[in-house]
């Protein structure tokens, strides 16, 4: 994909980003430039390669179904910029 | 133009775990708020989280159940979205390597869409993934509970082989019921255990191509599936025959005014960016690991009524009793294989043991209630607590069988065995209950009966045949339940009439 192609806009919406124009052309010039790197990757031959999300060759790393401690209430909400009756208050979003 | 609907549906079921999916806080639900968290279910920056074994066992073993596919290869992705109920800003998901794939469940049906009484809907997949918070909505603001974060979710898609709101209904009943029984969730559709997102389209009968699909999302009943369904097809058709075009769009159902209306439309559809989990490694199950997994496999619950049926002689009605109530089923066949008269046995679990046990559980349910004890922590009578051994139901109908005893004489063998654990045949004795069919006995019955009831006398010499029955009750009550009835009817027809 060459660069002019990405749709910095849509991207940034996803992202949740209110881009100006400037930033916009910007992060567009380093996205193009990103993927013309990840372009030249392309030029190899991996066609013998299964596809992988790891580098490293392991499988089945689990954990035993056991409980353990919590979080102290008060320091999970340390952090929450509001609180009310133990719930995290955020701006009201209704799907 | 004739149309018909076509479904599927996708099933969100809690897996019944004591901890979360990636972290040790606990699968609890009614916690108080934010007490079963830590930094892994909170999303903070910097944790590992790791995947819960039993979770993952319970997924496969759910792939059993459902007669589906289990890839040698799985693992988990980031479906990202922004919206409160996920703190990492992603749910942890199996986008296109899921755990299990391509089964399905069979159930009794036998409306439109069924073939012999059964219905079928294949399963394109069930895979993982972790619920999210939950969120309150207030005037201006929202709160949220993290508690539910994290916590083991199975997502069971259906291929569309839905055709009405009443095989979804009951696909939805057999599908919980599996999963119950298979001791892989608790379904509590209460406590939000099963939620139900209902893909809907139409089409004109005879075409293949599906129409516009529509989904309307977060179901937390089945009968509001079945409602939802019922007035989207309704909706659907009425829009279609009338020129209208649909487009692929989102609903919610409201449950009061029974309506769906539009939430948003495909242009505004959500586009998640899934990608590996980088996180986390992937899954390859062992032979070794499965074939452990495969011995926890129930015998499903169709497959258990049907052979109930079979090797039983039950009656569908009873079949299904012991279908539903696994542990009903399980005392029932203890005793049915050891019996020459396993419909009896059924008989007397079903009309009278059953009947005892809910009296007495709610007796036991008020007086706790009384002295304060929550719900949750009473103390019933169960199966395991019952004072007789199963073995005297055996020896019960075995008394009434070689009609040692009168089956009205049973009952009140039965009650006081119920009541006192003692062994019938001791009972027959102490209340002298054994069946007479001494003749010359119940012939006395039998006069004294028609001296005290010219009334019914009269109507059966007047052809009143039924008139009989009174006569027969009457004897009965003078015997104290003990006379033969097969003989005092007999001799009190020949009385009668001679």
């Amino acid at each position: 994909m060459a660069s002019a192609e990405i749709d910095v806009k849509y991207v940034a919406n996803l992202a949740r980003l209110a881009l100006t124009p400037d930033e916009e052309k910007q992060l567009g010039a380093q996205l193009g430039s990103i993927l013309g790197y990840i372009e030249k990757l392309r030029e190899l031959d991996v066609s013998g390669v299964e596809p992988t999300a790891h580098a490293v060759p392991m499988v089945n790393i689990t954990r035993t179904d056991e409980i353990r401690p919590s979080l102290p209430h008060e320091d999970a909400l340390r952090n929450a910029p509001r609180q009310a009756g133990g719930l995290f208050i955020v701006p009201k979003v209704v799907e | 133009m004739e149309y018909e609907a076509v479904i599927g549906l996708e099933t969100h079921v809690q897996l019944k775990t004591k901890s979360k999916m990636w972290c040790g806080c606990a699968n609890q639900y009614g916690s108080e708020p934010n007490t079963n968290v830590c930094p892994v279910c909170l999303g903070m920056p910097g944790v590992l989280p790791v995947p819960n074994e039993e979770a993952l066992r319970k997924t496969v073993l759910t792939g059993y159940l459902l007669n589906c596919e289990i890839p040698r290869y799985a693992k988990f992705d980031r479906k990202n979205y922004f919206y409160p109920d996920a703190s990492k800003n992603y749910q942890l998901t199996q986008y296109d390597k899921p755990s299990t794939a391509n089964g399905f469940v069979e159930f009794e049906f036998a409306g439109k869409g069924s073939a012999n009484g059964m219905g079928k809907v294949r399963i394109t997949r069930a895979h993982l993934e972790e619920d999210v918070g939950k969120l309150t909505h207030f005037d201006r603001t929202s709160g949220v509970d993290f508690n539910r974060a994290g916590v083991p979710l199975l997502e069971i898609v259906s291929e569309p082989d839905i055709t009405g709101a009443d095989m979804a209904y009951a696909y939805l009943n057999a599908l919980t019921e599996i999963l119950h029984q298979g001791g892989v969730s608790d379904c509590d559709m209460e406590k939000g255990m099963v939620r139900c997102d209902v893909n809907i389209s139409v089409r004109p009968v005879g075409t293949k191509e599906l129409g516009a699909k529509i989904e309307i999302k977060n179901m937390n009943s089945f009968s509001g599936v079945r409602r939802a369904a019922e007035y989207e097809i309704a909706r659907q058709i009425e829009v279609v025959s009338k020129g209208g075009k649909l487009i692929q769009s989102t609903r919610r159902w409201d449950d009061v005014a029974g309506i769906t209306e539009e939430m948003r439309t495909k242009e505004n559809a959500h586009d998640y960016r899934y990608f590996p989990e980088p996180d986390m490694m992937p899954l390859a199950p062992t032979d070794a690991w499965l074939a452990e997994v495969k011995a926890l496999v129930i015998e499903l619950p169709i497959a258990r009524k049907q052979r109930f049926m079979r090797d039983y002689q039950l009656p569908a009605g009873d079949a299904e009793v012991f279908k539903s109530n696994v542990e009903l089923g399980n005392y029932f066949e203890g005793l049915a294989k050891q019996s020459k008269n396993p419909k009896a046995i059924a008989n007397w679990i079903i009309n009278n043991l059953l009947a005892k046990l809910s009296e007495a559980n709610k007796s036991e349910a008020d007086e706790q209630a009384a002295l304060g004890i929550e719900p949750a922590n009473l103390k019933l009578t169960t199966l395991a607590d019952l004072k007789f051994p199963p073995s005297a139901l055996l020896e019960l109908v075995n008394l009434v069988e070689a009609k040692t005893i009168s089956s009205s004489a049973a009952q009140q063998v039965f009650t006081e065995m119920f009541a006192t654990g003692k062994a019938p045949a001791v009972i027959v004795q102490e209340k002298g209950l054994a069946q007479v069919s001494d003749t010359g006995a119940i012939e006395k019955f039998c006069d004294e009966a028609i001296a005290a009831n010219p009334a019914p006398v009269a109507d059966y010499k007047a052809g009143k045949i039924v008139a009989l029955n009174s006569l027969k009750g009457q004897v009965m009550k003078l015997s104290k339940g003990k006379a033969n009835p097969a003989l005092v009817g007999e001799i009190l027809e020949r009385k009668l009439r001679g």
